[in-house]
This record gives structure tokens, sequence and C-alpha cells, in this order.
């Protein structure tokens, strides 16, 4: 739930990414910012932070504890549930309320959705959800936002083109959410079997937020777009096997396909990628995919540091 | 008919409670819901009778026995229809419907398996997000549910 403004510097969990107003969100951005210019800092020194992967992830873990090093701070954890207790049938509670004793600061990733929330709810010990299976995946989120704005200059106003899977894919589901605060536009690119989900259209609606949906990847798709956000169709989100050989390539991108677009269009993807994206896309300065990815040390690192509720005058 | 039928099981009754309009598919979920068989006072139970809005209605009368708030919320998730009668001194002194409560905790599963509510042994909690039509949102995992996918414990 959202704090208030009085609040804003108590620790405080980031379970869901519709936990965050749209003040915290840019304040989020800001500090994101403020941290790809200095990196390194003893902000944590002192401070001992968890990092729990019940579920592997090397890549997310990897990015969280990057962002508690470069930050002073030290870290404790686990990143294979195998060699825990958890695998000798702990609860997920006994683990939280003991790590908790000795961390100022919880990451955790977890196999089952609402773990994060159901954690932050036994502990007064902020929880950072680094993932809930098919859930939520905040950090995400926040690296997707602030890659737009670094590219865009802004949030307001954006026209962002999502592509692939939109019916599973958590990540276009966020960012949806995320920028319903800042009348944006969207073009929703899938199959029938992936399309966006009803639940999500009627949250467009409710929200005057315009939308269209298509079947057709097509450059004149992208031509007004701001942001092209990329996705992988996986073939076992597919119940019609047929169906998947049919448009498995319809929705990859090549870089010729880009010529009409915008000079300020970036091409985003959550990766790892497969084949959705060409390998001649690399070279086009409008694919911003791998950097996207080094934001994403930064958006931790402004969350450990609000999680954590520090004062950090910018 | 259904008026008479009505009053003579109102009239039966010196103090106590009626459920009234139960939708007679869910009149053995709602008796296993108030915890009859444990109250050991008088109970009269009927079904498959002739209702003008629910074609066929049940209804419940317990003798001696005023359910609290909570309770008879809990009615509301399986028979949203039905109106409780509370009765003193053979008259009707109170006669309303039944309501959601805002939040309900422990009695509904998850349709999700892989909501936390059902793998690790905490009660399960749902946010009333429609009234009217019953729908329910966990408040773990977010997955909402309507109509047939709402099953009690
Ligand atoms: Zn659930």
């Amino acid at each position: 739930m959202p704090t208030n403004a009085d609040n804003t510097n108590a620790p405080r969990s980031i379970v869901s990414i519709a936990d965050l107003s749209k003040e915290e969100i840019l304040s989020l951005i800001r500090l994101a910012a403020y941290f790809e210019e200095r990196p390194n800092s003893k902000l944590l020194d002192g401070k001992v932070v968890a990092t729990l992967f019940f579920e592997p992830s090397t890549r997310t873990r990897l990015s969280f504890e990057t962002a508690v090093n470069r930050l002073g701070g030290r870290i404790i954890g686990f990143s294979d549930p195998a060699a825990t207790s958890t695998s000798k049938g702990e609860t997920l509670k006994d683990t939280i309320k003991m790590v908790a004793n000795y961390a100022d600061l919880i990451v955790m990733r977890h196999y089952l959705e609402g773990a994060a929330r159901y954690a932050s709810e036994i502990t007064e010990v902020p929880i950072i959800n680094a993932g809930d299976g098919a859930h939520q995946h905040p950090s995400q989120t926040m690296l997707d936002l602030y890659s737009i704005y670094k590219t865009q200059d802004r949030l307001d106003d954006i026209t962002v083109t999502m592509v692939g899977d939109l019916k599973y894919g958590r990540t276009v589901h966020s960012l949806l959410m995320a920028l319903s605060h800042f009348r944006a536009k969207f073009n929703f690119v899938a199959c029938d079997e992936l399309r966006m989900p009803e639940e999500f259209r009627l949250f467009c609606d409710r929200n005057g937020i315009e939308y269209h949906e298509s079947k057709d990847f097509s450059p004149e798709v992208i031509a007004d777009t701001d942001i092209l956000y990329m996705t992988r169709v996986q073939r076992e989100r597919f119940t019609d096997l047929m169906e998947y050989e049919r448009v498995k390539d319809l929705y990859n991108l090549e870089a010729s396909m880009l010529d009409a677009a915008k000079d300020s269009m970036r091409v985003l993807h959550p990766l790892p990628r497969v084949n959705e994206i060409a390998q001649d896309v690399d070279d086009s300065p409008k694919a911003y995919y791998f950097q996207q990815a080094k934001n994403g040390l930064y958006a931790r690192q402004a969350m450990i540091c609000t999680a954590l509720g520090m004062d950090i005058r910018i | 008919m259904e008026s008479k039928n009505k009053e003579l099981a109102v009239a039966a009754l010196r103090n106590g409670t009626v459920i009234d309009h139960i939708p007679s598919s869910a009149l053995f979920k709602a008796v296993d819901l108030l915890g009859i068989e444990k109250l050991g006072v008088s109970v009269t139970i009927g079904n498959n009778l002739e209702s003008k809005r629910l074609g066929h209605k049940g209804i419940i009368k317990v003798a001696d026995t005023e359910f609290p708030p909570e309770v008879l919320s809990r009615i509301a998730i399986i028979a949203p229809s039905a109106v409780i009668n509370t009765i003193r001194d053979y008259e009707v002194v109170k006669k309303e419907p039944v309501s959601l409560p805002d939040e309900i905790t422990g009695l509904v599963v998850c349709d999700n398996p892989k909501c936390v509510s059902r793998n690790q042994p905490i009660p399960s909690r749902f946010e009333v997000i429609d009234r009217e039509n019953v729908a329910l949102r966990c408040h773990y995992c977010e997955h909402e549910l309507r109509g047939d996918a709402i099953i009690l414990k």
C-alpha cells in the first residue's frame, strides 16, 4: 500500500509495483540517476542485506548483490534452497523469522506467488520482492522505467509497443500498470493465444489509457512508437502446438524493420532473448537491451536505499 | 403457497434465527458453515421449497440461537440471496439480507496452485472486490475468484 508523505523515510517493503505511488516511482528514478553518477559509496556501511533465493536466478541475484557491494554493504543468504533447511521442510515463516534476526533488509525470490507479500507481513524487516513465481517482479519494472526515462528524457506521454507474449509476460503487465500514472499509449502486438488479457484491457479502459491491438508485427506499427518492448514467445505457453509453429516467427524483430522508426525510438527486452530479436538489430543505435540490463544495477541501488528508509539528499 | 410456508416456519419458533432464501444447492453447505451439528438445540431444515425468486429454496430454523455477524456473513459467500430473520418471543424483530464482509479469512481456497496460501501453513485471505456478483481477490497472489471458482475449505 502506498505510504504517506511523512513516512517516506521509514523502512518499507517493496512487494509490487502497485505499492508505489507516482511520486515514489519518480523519486526512485531520480535516485537511480544519482547512483548512475556515483555507483560506489559507503552508504550501506554497517548494513547487512540478506538475499534469499528460494528459486535460483543468477541474473537477478548478481544484480542485487552488486548493488549492495557497490554501496558498501554486507551480504548474507543463499542462492540455492537445496542447501538450506527449506529443503528439510522448514516453513517460509520460520526461515524469514530467523533471517530477520540478522539482516537489515531481505531481498527474496520465491517460486510461490504471494510469498513476498506474506513475508512482509510477518517481519518488521523490509522485504524487496525479487520475483514471486509468475506474479510480481518490481525491480524489473523499475529498470524498465528508468531505461525509458533515460532514453526518452521523460516518462509522460510515451507510446509503447509491446510485442510477443502479452498473456503470460508479467513484465509487460507490471510496466503497463506503472505507466498508467504517466498518460502512456500502447500498441499490443500478439497472436490470439497470447493476447493481452481482458483484465488489463479493462484496466486501460477504466483509466482512460488508449491502446490498439494488432496481430500483425509490421514496420507501420513501429513508426509512431517511442519504446518497442519485445518479449519471448515460448513454446510451452501454447495448448495448440500447430498454432505455435504457425506464429513462432511472426513476432521476431529484424534490423530492416527499424528503418521507418523515429530516431529516438529504443528497443527494450527483459532478456534473455532467443531469436525474437535478430543479431543484426544489436548494431542498431536503437537497440538498448544491454544497457537496459545495466540500468538494473542503479534501479536496484535506489530500491535498496528506499526500502531501508535512507535519507539521501540529491 | 410460499408465504404460507414461511409463516408456518417462522411461527413455530419462539426464539432463534431463521435463514431463508438459501438456494437449494447451497443449503447443506450453509448448515455446515453455521456449525449447526454441534449446537445441540432444536433445528429444522427444509429444502426444495417453492420460491418465486429462486425456483427452489432451502430454509434453516435454529431455536434459541442468534449467530454473530461474522458467522452470518460467511453464508453470503455461498448464498448471497439469503435473508436472516431474528425471532424473539414469536416476533420477527429483525429481517435483513446477508452481506459479504470486506475480507474473508480461512474459508475459501485460492484456485491458484502456486499460491503461497496453498503451500504454506497459513489461512487463505481474500478481499471482496464485488459484493453484488460475489468476486474475491486473493490477498497474496491476487488471483480473482468468481462463481464456481469459489470453493470453500
Ligand atoms: Zn492466492
